[in-house]
């Protein structure tokens, strides 16, 4: 701050937790309702402070999924499990298949290096629900409908990752390449000591990034997962609302979605440096 | 740019990028032309065969008027959930900014809601607001506002921006606040001691030097209120009520598996990729040229 002013400092903290108290007061409501009974929640207006059946209804949902005579879900940690797979399949596949071709793009010439990678460019930013249709019925052709495989591979079809690697592998001095081929190491020697160990930071703030991309998919799941036991956490809350506001259990739907919060917010609060780096990196 | 010093061979380049390639061939560059040609046609309604019907399927979009409709609601929607998320994301770098210490707290206080899915926070957001049991509707209703987004067009559409830019804060405020730590404070003093007060320095100095970054958001949050905010109107509104908030990406999906009305499915997907192509070569054209930071 450049003036000395008092008033100044107060009202600057005074506007940010403002935004604060903005930014938590939905995600701490949703909390105390996950904590209540549904007699309290169905009687308006919900308590503003949490209740005694936290580990209840948590483990409830966990193990049991909603209760009976509110629809059916399967129990939380299935959904839980799903979707971990699903993101991390995403984010290590997309990481590991981009490194490969960023490697190959940026240290070889060979025959239509410029097509691979405007192929491959091109894909940038165009979303799965602009393809969907057509996607949904090759995913099915390849009877990949309830399969991780199919919950994965379609969605590390893009660019960013391998576009953000060539990035970087371009600021890597020649020097290198030339010391590691003195010491005769082969092109898959100098990729696995010499170039991914430098890029390691790059590669843990993509994987923050692809690992919320992946972790919040909603469309995808969707369509591709008609089994209640291949449902992703975040898709499978809107399956436990069956119809109307009335019928929904919702300690239970309060406490998965807090359950669906918990993990990408670990990552991005324990990861919080790559965090910021990889967004700001992978948009440029 | 090019690297001067590479490795030999040409069959080793082959393998490493055919995973990427394999993989982009089968699941984006099939479907996308699958989408164009679908586009071509009109499957008869008992879906026992189909037939060429060149451009018709956009022309009968051009003069349909719940497609129109579509795209109408998703301008509006679009600006709103990108004027609201930007001008609160500016707000609170611009306070982040103005600290010497504790700006880093904020910052791990305000960017969390970021890795909440929009449909998570969709489903909170619906809940707060449910007419039956909603915290906020209920003390509305005691002031003698009776809110009812299932039925009134305008309160679905505030309620869809607001679960749809709450999370979306967080990003714009991340990259406003890198904007601003990067203007040189020298110029920032040199204004101050010239007697210019915040206000006028924000206006004359700051503002003209973020409208890189600003113009980079603008884009970024269409793309994302365009396409990522399907589960948004999917657990809130379904599109209702009566189309209010019926985006194209939803009406592409309602259209297409719910009314399996294949051909006008694949037309508005055609069309949805020109605008997403469009819009990625205005900002990579412009990223070129401008953004320095």
């Amino acid at each position: 701050m450049v003036e000395k002013k008092k008033s100044g400092y107060w009202l600057t903290h005074l506007g940010l937790i403002i935004g604060v108290l903005f930014i938590f007061f939905p995600v701490w409501l949703t909390f105390v309702a996950s904590t209540v009974t549904q007699e309290e929640i169905i009687q308006p207006p919900i308590p503003v402070l949490p209740g005694p059946h936290f580990f209840e209804n948590y483990a409830n949902a966990l193990f049991n999924g909603v209760p009976e005579g509110y629809g059916k879900s399967p129990p939380v940690f299935k959904l839980l499990f799903n979707s971990a797979v699903m993101s991390l399949g995403i984010s290590i596949g997309k990481i590991v298949i981009s490194l490969l071709s960023a490697f190959a793009i940026v240290y070889f010439r060979f025959p239509g290096r410029k097509f691979f990678f405007w192929a491959i460019f091109i894909t940038l930013m165009l979303p799965v629900e602009v393809r969907i249709v057509p996607t949904y019925e090759i995913a099915a052709n390849f009877g990949l409908l309830n399969s991780y495989a199919g919950l994965i591979f379609p969605l590390i079809a893009s660019a960013t990752a391998t576009f953000l690697f060539r990035q970087f592998f371009m600021t890597i001095p020649d020097e290198m390449v030339e010391a590691a081929r003195m010491d005769g190491a082969t092109p898959m020697q100098f990729f696995k000591d010499i170039l991914v160990p430098i890029s390691r930071t790059n590669i843990a703030a993509l994987f923050v990034i692809l690992f919320i991309y992946g972790w919040n998919q909603y469309l995808w799941p969707l369509l591709l997962t008609t089994d209640p036991d291949m449902n992703t956490i975040v898709m499978g809350i809107n399956q436990m609302i069956p119809g109307g506001d009335d019928y929904g259990h919702w300690p239970t739907i309060m406490a998965t979605s807090i359950l669906a919060m918990v993990p990408p917010v670990i990552v991005v609060i324990t990861m919080q440096k790559f965090f910021v780096k990889g967004l700001l990196e992978s948009e440029k | 740019m090019e690297k001067r010093v590479i490795f030999k061979g040409w069959w080793l380049p082959f393998i490493l990028v055919a995973p990427q390639l394999i993989v982009t061939a089968i699941f984006f560059f099939y479907p996308a032309g699958q989408a164009v040609w679908n586009s071509l046609f009109l499957p008869d309604p008992f879906g026992l065969k189909t037939e060429f019907v060149g451009l018709d399927n956009f022309k009968f979009l051009a003069t349909d008027s719940y497609y129109r409709a579509s795209f109408i609601t998703t301008i509006i929607f679009s600006t709103l959930v990108s004027v609201f998320s930007m001008g609160l994301g500016l707000y609170f770098a611009a306070l982040a900014d103005r600290l010497i210490k504790g700006a880093g707290v904020y910052q791990t206080l305000l960017i969390w809601p970021y890795a909440v899915a929009p449909a998570v926070a969709a489903v909170i957001w619906n809940f707060l607001f449910s007419s039956r049991i909603g915290l906020i509707s209920w003390y509305l209703g005691n002031f003698g506002y009776d809110w009812n987004h299932a039925l009134n067009s305008g309160e679905a559409m505030g309620l869809v921006v607001l679960a749809s830019s709450w999370g979306r804060i967080s990003y714009n405020f991340l990259f406003f606040l890198a904007g601003l730590q990067a203007i040189p404070k020298s110029v920032i003093e040199a204004a101050a001691i010239d007697g210019a007060s915040f206000w006028k320095r924000f206006r004359t100095i700051v503002l003209p030097l973020l409208s890189p970054i600003s113009f980079f958001l603008l884009v970024v949050n269409i793309v994302y209120a365009f396409f990522e905010t399907f589960g948004v109107i999917h657990t809130i509104t379904s599109g209702g009520p009566q189309q209010a908030t019926k985006i194209l990406v939803y009406k592409v999906f309602d259209d297409g598996f719910v009314g399996q009305d294949l051909g006008s499915s694949a037309a508005q997907s055609v069309i949805l990729l020109a605008l997403v192509g469009l819009l990625t070569i205005i900002q990579f054209k412009y990223v070129e040229k401008k953004v320095h930071y």
